[in-house]
């Protein structure tokens, strides 16, 4: 194994933790100006993505110059599939927790609103979806890797209750429609970040697998 | 990363060039930022009545690691072997065009070509160890200069060999024969030695060829250890090392120096339609 290789593979290894670490505080943040109206804390999400942005293109960039260079195999072409996949997948999630705080942020321009528990629970899920997703490429450790991807039922249930409890309310209290449909699109918004979290979770997987376990129904997970 | 230019400039210019048209060399901005360390400008070579370069005008980066890559008979080893002036055993070779060591000409009548030749060190494709121990192989540059200090001597063979990866190794066995050693042993002694000298620049034909892949990882990371500190011109078939080991990469064809970037630019997003055919195995 070359020198050269391993330290570029240990530095686009840091970069994606970077990555992941950034993504992964933006995520909390927005659930929080979410969950507690913080109008400056969804503010800061939405300036911080700029950076997401920028780490993103440079781990893409370094890791097809590593491809290019070095023809990695095996593992190392495992490990390098998986960080390009997993890029995208962070610079998504990082884009959704904007999209939330930008809802947080009508959402405080509106008059308090009923926010129902499942909302709550279905952020946090997520949020620990992303967490653990990036845990198990840390710890390159398939087993909560399948935990995650177990998770996502949950997230989609709370979200499908949120949506009845919006329905509900906009038939209940017609002039607040603005600010329901707001905490809809967040909650839409929690759905996806959990599809991205189990995409990464599939993608650990594969790196330590090696099996492909998306859109498997043979009960592989 | 060099990214002007994603549309490949089409062409079919391999034709012509068969033909024997010239075009100017594609080169990537980004070397006009380094420092040169050889210059190389309107340089042409023949061997009696084939000409074997054609025009080349090139910079050669110092401190960098540049690959002189293309098909079989593209001029990349009679370009290496012109650096030190090797060509000139041969009586039929002609040459014209300049080339600069550090601003010095190489090819001028005042110059002395072994005094030249000090200044670079030379790596062939098979180990070429001298039938003498380990010890005297590394310090015989300095011996043949007169050197007898002992102490100086025991310096330069220890920093040398240290400097090839290879004072582990050899330590316990300096007074053996150096042909007692493997192939991959006997080529780092082979850099060991050429680098005793303290050269400008090492110039390195094939240097892993007859090697197998561990000797060649071993001597792949010596390169990168050695690059910043010397100025390193690497003639390779193998186009994956290449791409490994160099900062900048020539591809030349039929004595042409046809492109010239970044290594990470021409294997990724070359700027001509022939350097993509050739090092994607198109052709050659």
């Amino acid at each position: 194994m070359s020198v050269v290789f391993m330290k570029e593979i240990d530095h686009l290894k840091r970069q994606i933790l970077t990555l992941s670490a950034q993504v992964e505080e933006s995520v909390i943040l927005a659930v929080k100006a979410l969950l507690t109206r913080d109008e400056e804390l969804a503010q800061q999400v939405i300036r911080g993505d700029f950076d997401v942005d920028q780490v993103e293109v440079v781990v893409e960039e370094e890791a097809l110059k590593i491809m290019a260079l070095h023809q990695p195999v095996a593992a190392d072409l495992r490990f390098l599939t998986a960080v390009l996949k997993i890029n995208n997948d962070l610079e998504r999630i990082g884009d959704l927790a904007t999209n939330i705080a930008k809802r947080a942020v009508k959402i405080c321009k509106e008059p308090a609103l009923m926010m129902p528990d499942e909302l709550s629970q279905a952020a946090i899920r997520a949020r620990d979806m992303v967490h653990d997703s990036l845990n198990a490429f840390v710890n390159f450790d398939a087993n909560p890797a399948r935990e995650v991807c177990g998770s996502d039922e949950e997230v989609d249930q709370f979200c499908k209750q949120v949506r009845r409890f919006v329905e509900e309310q906009i038939l209940k209290h017609p002039d607040g429609i603005s600010g329901y449909l707001d905490m809809l699109l967040a909650s839409r918004n929690i759905e996806r970040i959990g599809d991205h979290a189990t995409n990464i979770a599939e993608d650990v997987i594969y790196l330590v697998e090696g099996v492909i376990v998306r859109h498997r129904t043979d009960g592989i997970l | 990363m060099d990214i002007q230019n994603p549309v490949k400039k089409k062409s079919n210019r391999l034709a012509e060039i068969a033909a024997g048209k010239t075009f100017p060399t594609e080169t990537h901005d980004v070397l006009k930022s380094e420092e040169p360390l050889l210059e190389v400008s309107g340089f042409n070579l023949s061997y009696g009545a084939k000409q074997a370069l054609f025009d080349i005008n090139m910079i050669i980066p110092k401190g960098k690691v540049t690959a002189l890559v293309g098909p079989s008979g593209c001029g990349k080893s009679t370009l290496l072997r012109s650096i030190n002036r090797i060509n000139d055993l041969l009586s039929t070779v002609r040459i014209n065009g300049e080339m600069k060591l550090n601003g010095e000409p190489v090819y001028a009548p005042a110059v002395d070509v072994i005094e030249l030749r000090k200044r670079m060190g030379m790596v062939f494709q098979k180990p070429n160890p001298f039938p003498m121990s380990v010890y005297e192989n590394v310090i015989y540059s300095l011996r043949i200069d007169g050197e007898r200090n002992k102490s100086v001597l025991d310096e330069v063979c220890e920093r040398s060999l240290r400097g090839a990866a290879i004072w582990e190794e050899t330590k316990d066995r300096l007074n053996e024969s150096a042909l007692g050693m493997s192939g991959g042993q006997q080529q780092r002694l082979c850099i060991a030695r050429a680098i005793a000298a303290e050269p400008e620049v090492l110039l390195m034909d094939e240097p892993c060829s007859a090697l197998d892949p561990i000797a060649t990882n071993k001597i792949e990371d010596l390169i990168a250890d050695l690059r910043g500190d010397y100025t390193i011109v690497i003639v390779t078939h193998n186009m994956q090392q290449a791409a490994r080991v160099s900062d900048y990469t020539a591809f030349m064809y039929l004595g042409r120096l046809i492109e010239y970037g970044p290594t990470s630019t021409i294997f990724q997003n070359p700027h001509l339609q022939e350097t993509q055919d050739y090092v994607t195995g198109r052709f050659g």
